[in-house]
């Protein structure tokens, strides 16, 4: 599904260059839950935007459902974004001013799926989050868990071959980051691919699989019993 | 681009910012409305311009005599030029084919009377031709014709005015009145678009005046019509010539700068026209620039706009809509409210114009039928929209091109 090969990154920092990711080979099959763990600045994030194209990379090659991602305009890069990835953000990154349901929606409207359909694809995975009760609020009304809730939905809705999420629990408490991983994990076992960025040790070992990043290099890379997350909810 | 959803989106994000798209809207509705406003009123000050030149015939030439202020010729100073009927022919003999037609004047006010109403109006003695240097538009009857000037009828024409004042209501034709102690048949009742006072003149024969003061052949003004194929050069040359010709024959000298004046209402004119579209032009400067400094509000608004909702397209961008989608809703949003509000503006613009086109406005700040003609207004307001556009695509088009992840990352 993922294939990276030799990927570098690095940002200018003014004259001088902070060289982030240092050479990262890394593939992943469709159906994996994969956790990326790393402590700040190992460049877990930078790779999960590299992954998402919402960066480029310097050096290497990605490989998307064996669609090569490179060189890509604005454009292209929104519609492979649409088609191929949905993002889960630790800040929710809901649209404040629509509905539940209309922030489901989007990924649709921009895919130019019919109004109506548009509407039953997002009750429906409205549904799957048990939120359906909830469509017509903004995200001001609902709670952290539930905006992230709604957040990964939004992220199903337009039935994307990877999902990628960052630090999907930094900003919850650890019930509600359970209940979270609890849904995680059963997307994940309707045969979804995901990703899964986080620092913390709990939150990884609900994956199937730990990728350590140090300093812009995987330096672990291991299969691991899931533990789920149901038991704690 | 133009799909229903798109429109939802669009009202969607207008509802959510109320006082955004108010704000961007008022500047719009504020420019369009000061630029429809003053327009209107450079309008109604030319009008008034018109207005003032425009109800009497513009070929004419009016001749007035007065004192002389040097010895000519034998003659001493402050000798009081008079003009008598045989200068009316000498003219007419010497500058017949320059001419349209010549009349004479003689202005005396007088006490008239029908029944028991009476009231001070003033007379003008005349030759048929003065009811097209007057543009004089009959209701009733007629005017004065030649035979009356020949016959020396005691026929008067009278003003509206002076028909409602003193008859009522009552019938004025073929009714006497009392004009100065002699009784006088009204033959005719007439309107001038001069305005209520030009309706209350009376006219006669000039004869008739002159057989009334003694059977004397004395003429106090004389107006004269030249032929319009002549030209403006053509009157100015005319004009000259007629001055050398009257000071030659009532003895002035030349270098007199009294003594007779004629005035040229066609040189009136165009002198006025011109001063009223050189006000014309400063007004719609100021306007223009009103136009520029709300376009320039709409910038503004618009960087600002996108600034603040860099975070949102960020999402939208990470949902997958393209630099296109994001361009074109910006815009379309822009585009509508700055049409919207310009209507608005445009409407108030129009209704405070009919709203103060008033008697105060005309009588004290001469301007007259303020208005804006509405090619002027739409092709303001289209001008204003397409600016919205401009100002929005800019900052629409940087808020496009910024990475997701930058946009995310801004709180």
């Amino acid at each position: 599904m993922i294939e990276i090969k030799n990927l570098h990154k690095s940002y200018k920092m003014g004259s001088n260059s902070l060289h982030v990711l240092k050479g990262i080979n890394f593939s992943c099959e469709a159906g994996e839950l994969v956790a990326i763990m790393g402590s700040s600045g190992s460049g877990k994030s930078t790779l999960l935007n590299i992954l998402g194209m919402l960066d480029e990379l310097d050096e290497g090659s990605y490989d998307l459902d064996g669609v090569p991602i490179k060189n890509l305009n604005e454009t292209k890069a929104a519609q492979y974004r649409n088609k191929f990835l949905g993002f889960i953000f630790q800040s929710f990154n809901l649209i404040n001013y629509k509905s539940a349901l209309e922030n489901v929606a989007l990924p649709l409207y921009y895919q130019r799926v019919g109004r109506k359909e548009r509407q039953e694809k997002a009750l429906k995975y409205l549904e799957q989050v048990g939120l359906k009760e909830w469509a017509t609020h903004l995200p001001s009304e609902l709670s952290g868990g539930q905006k992230q809730r709604v957040a990964i939905a939004r992220a199903m809705a337009a039935e994307p071959k990877v999902l990628l999420a960052d630090e999907p629990t930094g900003a919850l408490d650890s019930k509600t980051s359970y209940e979270v991983m609890d849904l995680i994990q059963k997307i994940n076992d309707a045969g979804n691919t995901i990703l899964v960025v986080t620092h913390e040790e709990d939150i990884a070992e609900m994956c199937k699989r730990i990728v350590h990043l140090k300093d812009g290099v995987i330096v672990e890379d291991k299969k691991v019993e899931q533990v789920r997350a149901s038991q704690y909810v | 681009m133009f799909s229903l959803d798109t429109w939802k989106e669009i009202l969607k994000t207008i509802q959510k910012n109320k006082l955004r798209t108010f704000l961007t809207g008022f500047t719009v509705a504020l420019g369009i409305f000061i630029y429809v406003t003053l327009y209107g009123m450079g309008n109604g000050l030319n009008n008034t311009f018109m207005k003032f030149f425009g109800d009497d015939a513009t070929n004419i030439f009016r001749i007035y005599p007065s004192q002389t202020t040097l010895p000519f010729g034998g003659y001493k100073a402050k000798r009081q030029i008079e003009f008598k009927n045989n200068d009316l022919e000498a003219i007419a003999k010497e500058f017949g084919p320059l001419m349209d037609y010549i009349t004479p004047q003689i202005q005396r006010g007088a006490f008239v009377t029908f029944k028991n109403k009476s009231d001070n109006y003033t007379t003008r003695g005349v030759a048929p031709g003065m009811q097209f240097a007057e543009k004089t538009i009959m209701m009733k009857g007629r005017y004065i014709n030649a035979k009356d000037v020949r016959d020396r009828t005691k026929y008067a024409v009278i003003g509206r005015m002076v028909e409602k004042d003193l008859f009522q209501g009552e019938e004025a034709m073929g009714k006497y009145i009392d004009i100065g102690g002699s009784a006088f048949k009204v033959i005719g009742v007439f309107q001038d678009d001069g305005g209520d006072n030009e309706e209350r003149f009376i006219y006669l024969p000039y004869s008739t005046r002159q057989l009334i003061e003694g059977n004397n052949d004395k003429v106090n003004q004389i107006t004269l019509a030249f032929n319009e194929a002549i030209g403006y050069s053509g009157a100015m040359k005319f004009q000259s010539n007629l001055e050398d010709f009257l000071r030659k024959r009532k003895v002035i000298s030349p270098k007199d700068p009294r003594g007779l004046r004629i005035e040229n209402v066609a040189d009136n004119l165009k002198q006025n026209q011109q001063f009223a579209s050189v006000l014309k032009i400063i007004i719609s400067g100021i306007a223009f620039s009103v136009i520029i400094s709300g376009i320039l509000g709409i910038s503004n608004i618009m960087v600002f706009v996108v600034k603040e909702r860099t975070k949102e397209i960020g999402i939208r961008k990470a949902m997958g809509a393209t630099p296109r989608i994001i361009i074109s809703t910006i815009l379309l949003e822009s585009i509508f409210i700055t049409a919207i509000f310009g209507f608005i503006g445009l409407a108030l613009g129009i209704i405070t114009l009919n709203a103060i086109g008033g008697k105060v406005l005309e009588d004290d700040y001469f301007i007259t039928n303020p208005a804006i003609n509405s090619g002027t207004a739409i092709f303001v307001t289209i001008l204003l929209i397409i600016a919205g556009a401009l100002a929005a695509y800019v900052p629409a088009k940087r808020a496009a091109r910024i990475k997701p992840i930058v946009a995310l990352r801004d709180e």
